[in-house]
């Protein structure tokens, strides 16, 4: 109590969250006062939970979590690292048997103001990820987003009336153009020093009272309430313990306040009628990442690790420094030696004093490690940067911490969802129509994604519509640790999986995984998290050489793009990314295609087919539009199904396609239901449809065209350009007669017709049909020399082995018939008994009424159509 | 400026009375360019100068960034680009390391070492010029044959290197494509580093570098058939890579620039009114040298070329004679086209992809870049 005299009031510690030297200033200070009672800048209803940092599981960084009792999602942090003053100030205090208590408003106001101007409930559960959320409250503004006195955001600057930051001010004032370093200068480098304890407060004091008086609250409005709060909370405490005995941590910023002396009457009156809102408050673990995070819940401090060393390091921080650089460079494999340590830390030194700085801060230590250490590279420095400067420090908390707020959420929504958690296993039937359905969906994805394995998806009995889903739940004990667990991305289980979503996203190890990651996504409805997972997701494909993956992951984007449209999402983004995708793809095949060996041919024969009816889908798909949002029942399902339909159809349009025995064929159910729905309303659509098959048209056809190209993959491309009815027969007949003729080596040629009439793609069909290819094929097979042939008959046999029983015999039969009967043959031997070879057109037109009014009014020219849709109606 | 593809003076053995007259000269030397300048910074230099530095470290700095003295003088800013890389390169020559300025061509590497050395000894012109067939008497010491078969080894038969004189003189040598050197010969560097001697065998003598000794050497991290720094070597070195221009609007300045100086060098009629072309050049550079979009939005695959600064420049200037000699006078998407793609595609396989994917994902969808578009289409294809 030597500074009994010195002071008249409370010891007022201003200091700056999360700064190394104020927190060592800190510790200086309790220690030269002892006092009786150690108050901090916090939420009150922590106090009970101080005792708690003194456990020997608790390790720094960690955060006080306060948040609405009914709404986990309102929410607030005050994180809280090793070498922040309040952490010390509480750490002195527990270890002295020192009374700690927090001062500032408490949360149940602060949260309670939130909803006031942050909106409805439901966007609160975002915050996380974005700064937005905490602009709206600016009483945890400073817990939560690091030093007080500075917001850290120098480029809201100029508006003084609006955001004032007294530290740039000051840092001009001091002839510095970075207030941060300014900060460092004249503050955190400070050594312990051996002089006056209290020293560095009283200048930071004055200084703090000269800005304040010019800029009052420098727009925090709500800081006079805060403040006053905290007034009446010292004033409690020195009645408690006298007048000098209790010492107050809190940002600089406030301290001018604090040392006012105001009315208690006037302090009460601007407390009264703060609305309130019932809050729950726990210790929760921090990461040094999320510290360095400048938005969101971050502390905005870029280097914590940085701070976490001079905090740390007893002497000589730059020496030690380097040394850890350098046993980190070493670890990953780079030769640095002690010889690098000296060098970089006299460059250091030679530049602090360049630039006229007391010692080398981040600045210059980073400049010396990457012209000695990392051969002037930013990449191995980015490595620094992440492994040390931010740092990969994890903290904890000990079990007997109160349970996390994603629990109470969880909790909640089994509740509204009626989803109670049995350890019985059992199997649920959902119909996503419903809106309940579609909600316990919903959160089995999320949790899942979460880690958090209740329920599992089963394959659906009888039904195969895309709006039922099948899930077998089973609730382990377990599962309520890994819901612990997962507290660490967000307090409900809407903001933890996106941000679990995005995070995974981020980390992600190759394109097909971001794919999945995608659809689950869209499963989940995480339309939070849906563009960074697209992003991420672009910018894989962009850098994948690999043209096979991006051909991988293609179908699985489209298919998650149908997914969306039946569930009514919006998936402008994701078709951007799917378009963009087969862009790549588009440009990237045609050298991907030359110089393969046989089972790589046959590999990037399915690509092309994979490609093919993606391409189909994502015109579909795109064209069209966005269904409304779960309200519209049952227009919204007539749609969905519609489009489901209409999607799934040019995936197998091969077969019909084939069976048809006609170029134009796949046209004709999809475009016959899907089109007169939707033409009215997506009029430029169409273009950009056509302009993406058109291109991938071109793309086929460079590829049929290229000698380099593998002819399995060739054949391949001219077939689904005949059976997309843009190559017509005779042109087809043309490259099959090049292809087949002498002139062709046979294994390239037998492998065009097995790319062309082979495996999985409608059999032989087309050649049971077709009767000129099959003449074709007939000409060339029987003008194959005798040599030759053994060679060619394994490949043969292989395409023609796969065929159906009953094709291979009609073709033998066709062969063995010769040409000139075929054509009375093709009906009868087609396998459509009771049908006469040509159409009987009375009965045939008999149908038509029926028809038309199935299709509505058709345009003149679908004659054509008309009798394939017969012939298809058929079979 | 840090203007690019600077002609790299080859002239190691200038004469100091070459001078006399130094507006004749196609290329003064940095010192006596600017000689007013450097007077000036003397004479209001109050800092404490390292030994036989001509300027206090931080005059130099002030020298290569610019600015204006207490007494009205106006330095011109030498190079445009980050503070932090003068103030490493500067710190790195008061210590007693050696610099190893680092980066792609036309990055203002050699007229940043020539500053560096005509602002701290006074001198740029201790130059070893590196090349495949560099021998090892450029950077020690040569024999004049004729005195040394007449009167035996001495050291007037001695012909010393650049950076034997930078020794005994203490000044700043310079080597310039250092890693175009042969392996072998690079190594000779050590022991002058290191021991900051050099033997001479044949004499049993020694000269010992004096105070003010240190070496600049420039190196390009892009091309091929280089000669990778041994380790030993490149322990001695403290590495500032210079950067490219950090902004577009920086390159398109410099290019710009430059592009006139060489048309007015070159007599090409003027064409009115490129910058637009040139910003688009310098756009496409940027882009696919960065692998991402300038909205930052799309990433994309980078070619194997370096895309510098100088590049852009040339198709700049190849564009405008096109424009000039064969076309209407006004420089077009289809004068650059040509140019561009021979920049992009150096490798015709890995390479044309990259250029389609460009063209196809990025260029085609821009507003206003369809002429672009539809010109690379036509020289592509």
């Amino acid at each position: 109590m030597t500074e009994g005299e010195r002071r008249t009031g409370p010891l007022l510690l201003g200091v700056r969250h999360h700064g190394p030297g104020s927190a060592r200033a800190v510790r200086a200070a309790l220690a030269a006062a002892r006092p009786a009672v150690v108050l901090i800048e916090g939420p009150p209803e922590a106090d009970a939970l101080v005792p708690l940092a003194a456990d020997e599981d608790m390790r720094p960084p960690v955060a006080l979590l306060a948040h609405a009792v009914d709404e986990p999602g309102r929410s607030a942090f005050w994180p809280l690292a090793e070498f922040s003053p309040e952490w010390v100030a509480i750490r002195w205090a527990l270890e002295h048997g020192v009374p700690a208590r927090f001062i500032d408003l408490p949360a149940t106001h602060t949260l309670a103001w939130e909803s006031d101007s942050g909106g409805e409930s439901e966007g609160q559960g975002d915050d996380e990820g974005e700064g937005e959320g905490n602009d709206g409250c600016p009483p945890e503004s400073d817990a939560v987003r690091g030093p007080a006195p500075a917001d850290t955001d120098p480029d809201t600057v100029p508006d003084a009336d609006l955001r004032v930051d007294p530290l740039a001010v000051l840092a001009r004032t001091g002839g510095y153009d970075d207030p941060e370093r300014w900060w460092e200068d004249v503050v955190e480098h400070r050594g312990a020093g051996e002089g006056d304890a209290f020293a560095p407060f009283e200048v930071l004091d004055e200084a703090m009272g000269a800005l304040r008086e010019v800029y009052g609250t420098g727009g925090h409005e709500r800081d006079p309430v805060r403040e006053a709060y905290m007034r009446l909370q010292v004033r409690a405490a020195q009645r408690e313990f006298g007048d000098a005995a209790v010492a107050v941590v809190c940002g600089a910023w406030h301290v001018p306040a604090l040392r006012q002396k105001t009315a208690v009457a006037a302090d009460r009156a601007l407390l009264k009628g703060l609305p309130k809102v019932k809050v729950d408050v726990t210790w929760v673990p921090w990461t040094h990442r999320r510290l360095a995070r400048a938005s969101g819940y971050g502390a905005g401090i870029d280097s914590p690790g940085w701070y976490g060393h001079l905090f740390g390091a007893r002497d000589r921080p730059v020496e030690r420094w380097m040394t850890k650089v350098a046993g980190l460079l070493r670890d990953e494999d780079r030769m640095v030696s002690s010889a690098h340590v000296i060098e970089a830390v006299r460059l250091a030194d030679t530049l602090a004093a360049m630039r006229g700085r007391p010692l080398p801060g981040l600045t210059e230590t980073t400049d010396a490690v990457r012209a000695v250490m990392c051969e002037g590279s930013d990449v191995p420095l980015a490595l620094v940067h992440d492994r040390l400067v931010v740092g990969d420090v994890l903290g904890e908390v000990p079990e007997s911490a109160p349970a996390v707020p994603l629990q109470r959420d969880l909790t909640r929504l089994q509740r509204r969802l009626r989803l109670k958690p049995e350890a019985l296993e059992r199997e649920l039937e959902l119909d996503l129509r419903k809106e309940t359905d579609a909600g316990r969906s919903r959160l089995l994805h999320r949790l899942r994604l979460l880690g958090i394995g209740w329920g599992e998806p089963a394959a659906s009995r009888g039904s195969t519509g895309t709006f039922r889903e099948t899930w077998r739940l089973r609730w382990e004990p377990e599962l309520a640790v890994r819901v612990a667990e997962a507290g660490v991305w967000g307090t409900t289980v809407l903001s933890a999986a996106t941000a679990r979503a995005e995070a995974d996203a981020v980390g992600a190890g190759s394109l097909a995984d971001v794919t999945a990651l995608a659809e689950r996504c869209l499963l989940a409805e995480l339309a939070d998290a849906l563009p960074v997972v697209m992003r991420v997701l672009a910018d894989r494909a962009a850098l994948d050489a690999d043209v096979g993956h991006l051909a991988q992951a293609l179908p699985a984007l489209v298919r998650s793009l149908r997914y969306g449209d039946v569930r009514g999402t919006d998936t402008g983004a994701l078709a951007e990314v799917a378009a963009g995708l087969a862009e790549r793809v588009f440009v990237g095949l045609p050298p991907a295609c030359a110089a393969l060996d046989r089972e790589a041919a046959e590999e990037m024969r399915r690509h092309v087919d994979a490609v093919h009816g993606a391409v189909g889908l994502l015109g579909e798909a795109v064209a069209p539009n966005p269904a409304p949002a779960g309200t519209a029942g049952a227009g919204e399902t007539a749609d969905g199904v519609s489009v489901g339909a209409a999607a799934e159809n040019p995936a197998r349009a091969s077969e019909p396609g084939a069976a048809l025995g006609s170029g134009t064929a796949p046209t004709s159910p999809s475009s016959a239901s899907g089109a007169p729905a939707s033409a009215a309303e997506d009029v430029p659509e169409p273009g950009h449809h056509s302009e993406l098959r058109r291109r991938w048209h071109s793309v086929l056809r460079v590829l049929s065209a290229r000698d380099s190209v593998a002819g399995v993959v060739r054949g391949r491309a001219v077939r689904l350009l005949l059976d997309d009815g843009e190559l017509a027969q005779d042109e087809a007949a043309v490259l099959m007669g090049l292809v087949l003729s002498p002139g062709t080596a046979p294994g390239d040629a037998a492998a065009w017709i097995e790319g062309f009439v082979g495996g999985g793609s409608g059999g032989g069909m087309l050649l049971v049909h077709d009767e000129r290819l099959l003449g074709l094929v007939d000409a060339w097979l029987t003008g194959v020399p005798a040599e030759a042939f053994t060679d060619v008959l394994p490949l043969l046999r292989r395409t023609f082995s796969v065929y159906e029983p009953g094709v291979r015999r009609t073709l033998g039969e066709l062969v063995r018939r010769g040409p000139e009967q075929r054509g009375s043959a093709v009906a009868g031997a087609a396998g459509l008994p009771g049908f006469a070879p040509d159409l009987d057109a009375r009965r045939a037109d008999a149908v038509l009424p029926v028809l038309r009014l199935l299709l509505g009014p058709l345009g003149a020219g679908d004659g054509g159509v008309d009798d394939n849709n017969l012939v298809g109606v058929g079979t | 400026m840090p203007v690019s593809a600077e002609p790299t003076s080859v002239d190691p053995r200038h004469e100091q009375s070459a001078h006399a007259n130094a507006t004749e000269e196609l290329r003064p030397h940095a010192e006596d360019a600017f000689a007013a300048e450097l007077a000036a910074l003397a004479a209001q230099d109050d800092r404490p100068r390292p030994a036989r530095w001509k300027l206090s470290p931080w005059a130099v700095a002030t020298y290569l960034q610019g600015g204006t003295l207490p007494d009205g003088t106006v330095i011109t800013p030498k190079y445009v680009g980050p503070r932090r890389i003068v103030e490493v390169a500067v710190t790195t020559l008061a210590t007693d390391r050696a610099l190893l300025l680092l980066g792609v061509p036309g990055t203002a590497k050699t007229w940043v070492s020539e500053h560096l050395a005509a602002a701290v000894s006074g001198n740029s012109t201790l130059l070893v010029q590196g090349t495949a067939g560099t021998p090892e008497e450029a950077i020690r010491y040569g024999w004049n044959y004729a005195r040394l078969l007449a009167h035996g080894p001495s050291r007037e038969a001695l012909v010393p290197s650049p950076v034997m004189r930078a020794m005994a003189e203490g000044m700043t040598a310079r080597v310039e494509e250092l890693t175009r050197i042969p392996a072998d010969v690079q190594d000779t560097l050590i022991t002058i580093l290191s021991e900051k001697n050099l033997p001479i065998p044949e004499l049993g003598q020694e000269v010992q570098a004096v105070r003010g000794f240190n070496l600049i050497a420039t190196a390009n991290d892009r091309d091929r058939g280089v000669n990778e720094l041994s380790s030993a070597l490149r322990r001695r070195f403290n590495t500032v890579v210079l950067p490219l221009p950090e902004s577009a609007d920086a390159e398109v300045d410099i290019v710009s620039r430059r592009v006139d100086q060489i048309g007015r060098s070159l007599d090409l009629p003027a064409v009115p009114d490129g910058v637009d072309e040139i910003r688009r050049v310098v756009t496409v550079f940027r882009e696919l040298r960065d692998g991402v979009t300038s909205d930052g939005r799309t990433k994309l695959k980078s070619p194997s070329g370096t895309l510098s600064t100088a590049e852009a420049i040339s198709v700049v200037t190849s564009g405008l004679a096109l424009a000039a000699h064969f076309g209407d006078g006004v420089l077009r998407a289809s004068d650059v086209a040509a140019g561009i793609l021979g920049a992009v595609v150096r490798d015709p396989a890995a390479d044309r992809v990259v250029w389609q994917e460009y063209l196809e994902a990025v260029v085609r969808e821009r507003d206003g870049w369809k002429d672009f578009y539809r010109a690379c289409r036509e020289v592509s294809a």
